[in-house]
């Protein structure tokens, strides 16, 4: 090309940065999934009326901050090249310990420190099982699904509402940020898991560890990282993340239930994917994954503003919809041979 | 000695070891557990009958799920696939005038297993050409497809009364059940195609190095197609079985959850995840184990809120029994203890 013989102008250096960056497979999925969110919402806006807005969108935070969770957790065991298909169960099982505790007269911060406690536990196990037994994390993740989905029935079998005074106000309190917008307060604590998130996977060495493991655990250990530790605490993170997004599922809903977020492992790990980390580990960003998230919500919110689907057609629809982003995404990345 | 130490490097010791255990189990709370007896119209009836009746879906869908799992795929879409085969069939059967006719039934069948390759076909597809990671490609259709599944049944539960159709899930051949016949023949058949010729190998091959095989010469992209497809097909057939069982297409409910059921019984067969090495013998043993775990639940008297807990701990159990660290502490433990034993056990062959 002329443009290596020829002196670079700053606007040419400029734009071949600009497709270097979009084609890389480190970052180029988590922007082209940034620009194709902008995209739909701005499509979404052209189409339906009162779309494009900013309560629309914090709408979405509010209506996914667990997802969010879910999603951050979930991102960690996946960059080491693992899978956690325990999340939504582990979810399921967080909201009915809340319900059970505080319907016990419990207090609240207690109620929270115990779901914590049990769900980082569960993660404990399982990253042990999948460490020192070598049990693949599909199938470790797996049993521990059928433990926390089992747990949940002996816990009880029916919904059990939720009438603690606080956890009524955590689902009800809108923080106004000015211009009739509001975000509720598991959106700032998603926000706050996020941002702890980014820091520890791009500027800890747990968090270059992690990657480590998931280019290439042998070389890791050969280089001394301590692989062991990380990639049991991997799934110690994901636990604690999933009792989170348990405890905010459980303002969101007000409700313990044995049957709820059933399938919620398959959106997490879809938002993951979208946000650009692959499933084979070593690559992907924290904030791709909630970004991800926000993709699922948004083709969700069309949806809504469409509104005469019929259940089938949405089903349908919001398989179509992930087809045409995944497809999307695979064709921008490419680079060109 | 020799012996034992064959059967524990044996990958099916544990399986095999696990679902005599969990038989044993059940013989000690059902003494006649084992009995199979002959009833008046010839059928073989027993609880061991019921069974390998029962687990053929599973087990038909594992089989083919072993093949995807070799090829370092999964496919989660094939819950969703039993259901829009048996959403295509009810519904050609209950718009026929006649539907005891067995011309209607085969083309029922035809049907839902022609559309079901078609599916297979897109799922290979979106994972050869494109390149999508096969988790991802299969979520797509296991969303999808329950939505397409009410398309067909236009969100009805159809009920179908035809004796021809009901001969595939609840018949008996010979007093044997139709169900466990389609079973047999299935992995049958597979492990022939795959095990008389070299396409496990070549499927093995794809599995472990992708860019090695292809440059070695190996289509991997036909044999993609060519499994996902089959997967596909399989999964129709069970779902026309689970159908023809409960007499009723349901899209929200017909195979729910049995792709979890699958890939569990391919991985406690001893096939990894990672692709590559697979075994169609463990496959069988996985799925017996599952549908005994089912059976155990009930002859035991387990209450049905701790039936989850149960599946958990046998998974967690063959998980753990099976891993390379127990066989390490195992043979460590053998060498240290000089005296030899005199051994009953015989190797498990394949």
């Amino acid at each position: 090309m002329s443009v290596a013989l020829a002196p670079a102008t700053g606007l040419t250096r400029a734009g071949r940065r600009i497709v270097d960056v979009f084609t890389s497979p480190k970052s180029g999925p988590v922007l082209v999934t940034a620009v194709l969110f902008v995209l739909i919402f701005v499509a979404g806006g052209l189409r339906y009326r009162g779309f494009l807005s900013g309560q629309v969108f914090l709408n979405l935070l509010i209506d996914n901050s667990y997802l969010i969770v879910l999603a951050i957790g979930m991102s960690f065991v996946i960059i080491t090249g693992g899978i956690d298909l325990s999340v939504g169960a582990v979810v399921a099982l967080s909201t009915i310990i809340a319900a059970r505790l505080l319907q016990a007269g419990w207090d609240p911060t207690a109620v929270i420190a115990i779901i914590l406690l049990v769900t980082s536990t569960l993660g404990l196990l399982v990253g042990l099982m999948i460490h020192i037994f070598k049990v693949q994390p599909f199938i470790a993740t797996l049993a521990a699904m059928f433990l926390a989905r089992g747990l949940c029935y002996i816990i009880a079998k029916e919904s059990i509402s939720i009438e603690h005074p606080f956890f009524v106000a955590m689902a009800n309190l809108r923080i106004p940020l000015g211009g009739q917008m509001s975000v509720s307060p598991s959106v700032l604590i998603a926000l706050v898991v996020l941002a702890i998130g980014v820091w520890v996977l791009q500027y800890t060495r747990f968090g270059r560890t992690a990657y480590a493991i998931g280019g290439g655990e042998q070389s890791g250990m050969l280089m001394g990282l301590p692989t062991s530790r990380t990639k049991v605490l991997v799934y110690v993170i994901s636990g604690f993340c999933s009792g989170l997004a348990g405890v905010l599922y459980a303002f969101y809903t007000l409700s313990g239930y044995a049957l709820t977020a059933v399938g919620t492992e398959l959106d997490a790990i879809a938002a993951v994917v979208i946000g650009g980390t692959l499933l084979t580990g070593g690559y992907g960003f924290v904030l791709g994954s909630a970004l991800g998230v926000l993709v699922l919500g948004l083709i969700q919110t069309i949806i809504t503003f469409e509104g005469t689907l019929s259940s089938w057609w949405t089903k349908i629809f919001i398989g179509a919809l992930l087809l045409v982003f995944i497809i999307l995404q695979k064709v921008l990345t490419s680079r060109r041979t | 000695m020799k012996y034992l130490g064959l059967a524990f490097s044996n990958r099916l010791f544990w399986p095999v070891v696990m679902l005599v255990a969990l038989l044993a189990v059940n013989v000690i709370a059902v003494p006649g557990f084992l009995a199979i007896t002959v009833n008046s119209e010839g059928h073989l009836f027993g609880s061991t009958i019921d069974i390998v009746r029962n687990g053929a879906p599973t087990l038909i869908i594992a089989v083919g799920m072993t093949l995807v799992i070799a090829t370092r795929g999964i496919d989660l879409s094939v819950g969703s696939i039993c259901a829009i085969s048996g959403a295509v069939a009810c519904s050609i059967i209950l718009g026929s005038p006649n539907p005891d006719d067995p011309g209607v039934v085969g083309v029922a069948v035809l049907a839902a297993l022609g559309l079901s390759l078609l599916l297979g076909v897109w799922n290979g597809f979106l994972v050869a050409v494109l390149g999508i990671q096969p988790i991802i490609a299969t979520l797509i259709l296991m969303t999808a497809g329950r939505g397409i599944a009410m398309l067909i049944t236009e969100g009805n539960i159809l009920t179908v009364e035809s004796a021809p159709f009901k001969f595939l899930g609840s018949g008996f051949l010979v007093g044997i059940p139709v169900a466990t016949i389609i079973g047999a023949v299935t992995i049958g058949f597979a492990a022939l195609l795959t095990r008389r010729t070299a396409l496990g190998l070549l499927i093995e091959s794809v599995g472990i190095n992708p860019e090695a095989s292809r440059q070695a010469g190996v289509r991997a992209r036909g044999l993609l197609f060519t499994v996902y497809a089959f997967c596909a097909v399989l999964a129709a057939i069970a779902g026309l079985i689970l159908t023809s069982n409960q007499t009723a297409a349901d899209a929200n409910n017909t195979g729910l959850f049995i792709e979890l059921d699958a890939i569990l019984a391919v991985v406690i067969g001893g096939t990894s995840l990672n692709g590559g090495r697979y075994s169609l013998a463990g496959t069988l043993v996985g799925a017996l184990i599952i549908q005994t775990l089912v059976t155990t639940v009930y002859t035991v008297g387990i209450p049905p809120i701790a039936t989850m807990v149960f599946k958990a701990a046998v998974v967690t159990a063959v998980c753990l029994l099976q891993s390379p660290t127990t066989a390490a502490a195992i043979g460590r433990w053998r060498r240290r203890s000089p005296a030899p034993q005199p051994v009953a056990k015989v190797a498990v062959s394949r």
